[in-house]
């Protein structure tokens, strides 16, 4: 395996109700990555591979990612690629992209504009189309079925998903990104009705339009790029049955299956980013990736406190990789999910060297 | 899609925005096991295939989830089961039912006044639509059984 590193990285400041198109979010966000490696002399001409994670039923716009080429300069001819899926794909497939040979270098950019329409039901349209897409169940109603099934289960309680907002509101004050922050108690949070029983508001992320970015290098590349680059040491990710009634909604069989080939199991870990827009998607994760009580978990705040559809799970990455590079932690996961009910899951490992 | 819910605004920096409808109005082909299943649920029957684990899947599953062979075999559930699991909002709820006869629960509407006449394990039993058509909306959700 070739060594791939995360060498600089850039976040929109996430928002409610942007009027940006795809190319007026991105924009920004490009020019502050390769702001961060000029001093470098590394421009846009040193990137040999773009990939890119959006999705355009969001945007309502038939290839609305074909515009964000223009943000990036297709000329002259570039590598690039798009999956429709969070940015956090895309960093997989350009980091085997690298691994291939093909490439040294690659920026991943990842953009939301959630705001556009009625996302709570757009994102129905990831079911099967005819047996559960037709039936147009919400994201958050199905997080919500899935919600009970670990009340009823037993492997969840109410308090602990009250838990997991304080503990995230009260992070989320440091990070300019959030959207929702502050100092709650449980029990505040426990006298609130019931928004999608077994739901309240604070179990549920608020949407966001957003937007990221990162570069990754291989070897020697990312060490003169970065005095401490963030080196991904194991990256999978695997996916459940689209059936949902299939699963064991109260457990993530492929984020266990994708933590355990990236190797979460072989050092320790300081900090994890789980990409959790629902409170109880933590409690879940934080089983199936095998993460104690020492672990700091979405020391952002996490998604739960602002969740830019398909930028949410890059920003994960963003977050430790952030943290290996200023020094604060020596090794993190980010995970990022997709599809109904943590259907599919991709774990990284991330670290020092 | 609901774009009607939103109004046309102009924002502080003088950008327009406004409703826009768009839709995807094409015929699909279904293939062999989802159209058996939805010609059933036209004529008010509900029909499962098994799985290599001889679990009955309703709706049919068209390959087995875990060794992805084609399942062949197909089985007549009731129209009629227990609730596994169930969320409500507003005024409609949703649940995973699984039918009398099924290993796998279905997703499908939960319709009731209001939450207090719901909990896991309940029976309920299909409502028909009036005019069943060769779709998954054929039911128009399941309410407590009698």
């Amino acid at each position: 395996m070739r060594d791939v590193a995360i060498v600089a990285t850039s976040q929109a400041r996430n928002t409610t109700d942007s009027t940006l198109t795809t190319p007026e979010l991105l924009m920004p966000v490009l020019a502050d990555l390769f702001a961060s490696l000029e001093s470098l002399g590394v421009s846009r001409s040193d990137i040999d591979f773009w990939c890119h994670g959006s999705c355009d039923y969001l945007t309502g716009q038939p290839f609305s990612f074909v515009s964000a080429v223009d943000v990036i300069g297709a000329w002259p001819p570039i590598s690039e690629s798009h999956v429709e899926a969070d940015g956090a794909f895309a960093l997989y497939e350009a980091w085997v992209k690298i691994q291939t040979g093909e490439a040294d270098t690659a920026v991943v950019f990842s953009n939301g504009k959630s705001s556009s329409g009625p996302v709570d039901r757009i994102m129905a349209l990831q079911h099967d189309p005819y047996v559960e897409a037709s039936l147009w169940p919400t994201m958050t109603a199905t997080a919500a079925l899935s919600a009970r099934a670990c009340l009823d289960r037993g492997v969840i309680t109410e308090q602990q998903m009250a838990d997991v907002a304080v503990r995230s509101r009260a992070d989320a004050i440091a990070n300019p990104n959030a959207l929702v922050r502050g100092i709650h108690t449980v029990d505040e949070f426990l006298a609130e009705p019931l928004v999608h029983a077994p739901l309240r508001e604070h179990d549920i992320a608020p949407i966001a339009d957003g937007a990221n970015a990162l570069v990754l290098a291989a070897g020697d590349v990312a060490r003169a790029w970065s005095p401490r680059p963030a080196w991904i040491s194991g990256i999978d990710h695997r996916i459940d049955t689209q059936r949902l009634g299939a699963r064991d909604l109260s457990v993530a069989s492929s984020a266990t299956i994708a933590a355990q080939k990236a190797g979460v199991d072989q050092g320790h870990i300081d900090a994890a980013e789980l990409h959790a827009p629902f409170t109880h998607n933590e409690l879940i994760l934080r089983r199936a990736l095998g993460l104690d009580d020492n672990v700091a978990i979405n020391p952002s705040g996490g998604a739960l406190c602002a969740n830019p559809q398909m930028a949410a799970g890059l920003a994960r990455v963003i977050e430790i990789a952030n943290r290996v590079t200023s020094g604060s932690i020596d090794r993190g996961v980010a995970h990022a999910t997709s599809g109904p009910c943590l259907q599919q899951n991709l774990v990284a490992v991330i670290e020092n060297r | 899609m609901s774009a009607t819910e939103h109004q046309a605004t102009i924002a502080a920096d003088g950008s327009f925005t406004a409703p826009f409808e768009l839709a995807y109005p094409y015929d699909r082909t279904i293939g062999p096991v989802l159209s058996r299943f939805f010609r059933g649920l036209a004529e008010r029957r509900i029909e499962g295939t098994i799985g290599s684990d001889g679990k009955v899947y309703v709706p049919p599953a068209e390959f087995d989830p875990v060794t992805g062979s084609a399942c062949t075999e197909w089985v007549s559930v009731a129209d009629e089961g227990v609730v596994k699991t169930w969320t409500w909002h507003g005024h409609s709820g949703w649940a995973l039912v699984l039918l009398d006869g099924a290993d796998i629960p279905m997703l499908h509407r939960l319709l009731a006044h209001s939450s207090d006449e719901l909990s896991t394990g309940m029976r309920v039993v299909a409502q028909w639509a009036d005019d069943p058509t060769a779709s998954i909306n054929a039911i128009d959700g399941f309410v407590a059984a009698p």
